[in-house]
């Protein structure tokens, strides 16, 4: 993994001038426009998920049309559903695999938080496991709930971009007590 | 209607006054003559035979063969460690665990229900899978869930918990059924 | 000139080849040995067009088939929205030889929660189980938990159930052929099963307040009375999903790319599901016409005039057209529900187990204490065991209830349908290709969320 702050091209930590700051807005506005989210329906918000990118919701007017299948290619992970102590290492890999700049939004209180199932066999929350940049809240939160989170995201990416690069561990990393990278969250009131 | 008369009749001669319920149920009745020792239960209008865990696969077999009973529908364990209440079954010796397999004729459009007991302190039953092939998935779930041995069965490995859990979760004394709430950034460990 | 033609006389009609002039002086030893290998080859007799060897002559023969196959491995995570399903697939060049299903990525304890909720709280759990059709959870765990409180449900609320299923057995059928679709490649009906799909959960949340995971059919009855203008809805919702199914129709089933990809494709036969404890649209695909709906009939079912779709194949095509049709049915059965809704009451009036009207807790002491004791203690079930069984748009779903008189299960145990057919994918795609493999798994519309439970 290169060195951030010394590699020439990592665009967020360029010192800005007039012409650079340009650059830079426009890097974050086709960022965050063209988002792609890698497919990781777990359970019954993926079928929530699924109905989000249909037609009658259509997430493809904000550019997340295309779910790629493989997380090389994809940006946002949309963990949907309930994860279980089998399928968090697979989770972590798949995380591991998606290449800088990256987004996770949990989909959902059984990603959020382990939900309703408060038991042995569910990951009590998948930060415990990836940093999660939006929480979604829902069992299964409707798709207007899912695009109010993926819209919030859009809107703050530029945010959540520096404030990964003022943290300490300097980008995407778990750091318990860390409270620097608080990650945003969004009520249902606000839909 | 004459084999239900026949069984009743023979069930009447054999036992003394605090006999298990006589089956009217054909089926069960039939059982019960095949097998010493079984016991029928009408459970709120439902047929249950209780066999011991030596007959378990011949009941099946038998039931299937005989009274077609063709599909094996689901296996299941039961734990009776912490029941506040265990109604009593005249000839039947509980154990902790039990297993109950549920069947169906398609002929017949009825269902049966076979039930073993298993002691705790050797928990083994042995397997049915030649034959109802398709409980194959359900004893691994059981011997998963509840640690009950199927020998018998070639290929006995966990199958919902990861390769490398141990214990047994859906047993009474082990997985707690509620895990403390966790909040994000608490100093407890999670 | 080639000196090391096999037979001469096999081509007649070939002109004499000067290779001096076709094929400049080889440079290397190398070069040498390309053009000599490719003046074998096409001079070789495979390349005739005869029957046996048309196959040769596509791609060149076959290798000696030397036992060397490899593993792969499809998923946890994977494109086909089918869940977290692994499968271990041997594979001999393109034909999977053996095929071995890995479940528990999405094993929840839900049987263990069964255990810690009260019987009112129970429905929200088991909802959570098969998420394509989760009123087919509840009711089947309702009726279970009915039989052992030995009570009967009010008429009304039976025929609503009766509704609510119908529609949701139209939603999950519908949810099939938009991933089936997809599956194969026909992204287009992905959009169209949804577009549908929407029409049936803008009622389900009309009614019940949730497009999924409803918590609506409670031991009982009913959560809540359906709506005045239930009628028009659902008539109208009919209309366009039925337009909908005849547009599917349209598009697919005579259409060369999908027949040829799915018939003759992922085939079994009726002794091989009923070994394997395989029910729904995969026991009726070969042939046999069982369907609890009609066999052993539950709620109303009687009482409405339907069909049992089957058909004679046993492939995916066949599995496919089972559910597109199941659709229609499902219609005709919802029509006849509105004609037919009894008026009465949507829920048992037995006050310790259904709670009281919010009102009546301001008026009634005893009212309160029900409530009360309704929502933290929760109602005592009879000690006793039962199982109760319906049939989910996936086959033949069970509930296997124990009780020891207290207010929450011993055991709740599940019997999901996609647990069984699951066993069904290993005869199914033995000798298919990967690609087929991706249609049978999609054939066979597992869930896995009964499947791991």
């Amino acid at each position: 993994m290169t060195d951030n702050a010394t590699n020439p091209l990592a665009i967020d930590h360029w010192t800005h001038n007039f012409l650079t700051g340009r650059l830079e807005d426009l890097v974050g506005w086709s960022r965050k426009n063209s988002m792609w989210p890698a497919t990781f329906g777990l359970a019954c918000c993926a079928i929530e998920m699924m109905a989000t990118g249909a037609a009658h919701y259509d997430l493809a007017r904000f550019g997340m049309e295309v779910f790629r299948a493989s997380p090389r290619q994809a940006d946002l992970m949309i963990v949907a559903g309930r994860v279980s102590q089998k399928m968090a290492p697979v989770l972590r890999q798949v995380y591991d695999q998606m290449a800088e700049p990256k987004w996770v939004i949990s989909m959902g209180v059984c990603a959020s938080s382990g939900g309703m199932f408060n038991n042995y066999a569910i990951v009590q929350g998948v930060d415990q496991i990836v940093p999660v940049d939006i929480y979604v809240p829902g069992c299964p939160p409707g798709p207007e709930t899912l695009m109010h989170g993926i819209l919030t995201l859009q809107e703050r990416t530029s945010e959540i971009m520096r404030r990964r690069q003022e943290s300490s561990t300097g980008g995407a990393a778990i750091e318990l007590g860390s409270r620097d990278s608080v990650p945003v969250s969004i009520s249902t009131t606000r839909s | 209607m004459t084999d239900a008369d026949d069984a009743r009749e023979e069930m009447h001669e054999d036992e003394a006054s605090e006999a298990p319920a006589r089956p009217d149920d054909v089926v069960a009745a039939a059982v019960l003559d095949r097998f010493d020792g079984a016991v029928y239960r009408s459970s709120l209008g439902q047929s249950v035979v209780y066999v011991a865990r030596e007959q378990w696969r011949d009941v099946l077999e038998y039931l299937r063969d005989e009274h077609d009973f063709v599909q094996g529908l689901d296996i299941c364990a039961v734990d009776h460690l912490v029941d506040a209440v265990r109604p009593e079954i005249a000839g039947v010796e509980f154990e902790r665990f039990e297993i109950v397999a549920n069947l169906l004729s398609h002929s017949q459009r009825r269902r049966i229900r076979v039930i073993t007991q298993v002691p705790e302190s050797d928990p083994t039953v042995p397997s049915v899978i030649d034959v109802y092939p398709g409980l194959a998935f359900a004893e691994r779930e059981t011997w998963d869930l509840f640690g009950i041995d199927f020998p018998g069965h070639a290929g006995l490995a966990r199958i919902l918990m990861p390769d490398d859990w141990e214990g047994h979760p859906l047993r009474k004394d082990d997985a707690p059924a509620r895990v403390p709430v966790t909040f994000k950034g608490d100093p407890a460990p999670r | 000139m080639s000196t090391d033609t096999p037979s001469d006389d096999m081509l007649p009609d070939e002109p004499m080849i000067d290779s001096d002039v076709i094929a400049p002086a080889p440079v290397s030893e190398w070069e040498a040995e390309e053009q000599e290998r490719l003046e074998r080859q096409t001079a070789e007799p495979a390349q005739e067009l005869t029957v046996e060897q048309e196959l040769v002559l596509t791609g060149g023969p076959w290798p000696e088939r030397d036992g060397e196959t490899m593993i792969i491995n499809m998923g946890p995570q994977h494109p086909s929205t089918h869940g977290v399903l692994r499968l271990m697939l041997e594979l001999d060049g393109e034909e999977i030889v053996r095929a071995k299903p890995v479940i528990g990525y999405l094993h929840t304890g839900m049987e263990k929660t069964g255990e810690e909720l009260t019987y009112v709280q129970g429905a929200t759990n088991v909802t959570r189980m098969d998420y394509a059709s989760p009123l087919s959870n509840e009711l089947v765990y309702s009726t279970a938990v009915e039989q052992l409180l030995e009570i009967e449900v009010p008429e009304r609320a039976v025929w609503i159930r009766m509704l609510m299923c119908e529609l949701n057995r139209m939603s999950s059928h519908l949810l099939f052929q938009a991933t089936n679709g997809m599956d194969l490649g026909a992204v287009s009906m992905m959009v169209y099963g949804w577009r549908e799909r929407e029409e049936v959960l803008r009622f389900l949340e009309k009614v019940t307040g949730l497009r999924m995971n409803h918590n609506y059919i409670r031991p009982g009855g009913v959560a809540v009375d359906l709506p005045p203008d239930w009628a028009d809805d659902v008539l109208a919702l009919c209309e366009v999903v039925e337009e909908g199914v005849r547009e599917y129709e349209t598009i697919l089933n005579e259409n060369p790319i999908w027949l040829e990809r799915t018939v003759g494709v992922g085939t079994i036969t009726t002794d091989e599901c009923l070994a394997l404890g395989i029910t729904g649209p995969i026991l009726r695909s070969t042939g046999y016409p069982w369907d609890l709906r009609k066999t052993m009939p539950y709620l109303a079912y009687d009482q409405v005039d339907f069909d049992v779709i089957y058909t004679e194949n046993g492939d995916v095509f066949d599995r496919y057209r089972i559910r597109l049709y199941e659709i229609l049915e499902s219609i005709r059965i919802v029509r006849q529900c509105v004609k037919l809704m009894p008026l009465g009451d949507y829920r048992s009036q037995d006050r310790k187990i259904t709670p009281p009207p919010r009102a009546r807790i301001d008026e009634s002491m005893e009212a309160l204490i029900h409530h009360f004791k309704i929502f933290t203690e929760g109602f005592r079930v009879p000690a006793g065991e039962t199982y109760a069984a319906v049939e989910s748009p996936r086959g033949e779903i069970g509930c296997y209830l124990v009780s020891d008189g207290g207010p929450k299960p011993v055991r709740m145990h599940v019997r999901g349908p996609s647990f069984y057919n699951l066993q069904s994918l290993a005869p199914m795609v033995l000798g298919e290709m990967v690609a087929d493999g991706v249609a049978v798994i999609s054939s066979v519309d597992p869930i896995m969320g009964e499947v791991d439970r």
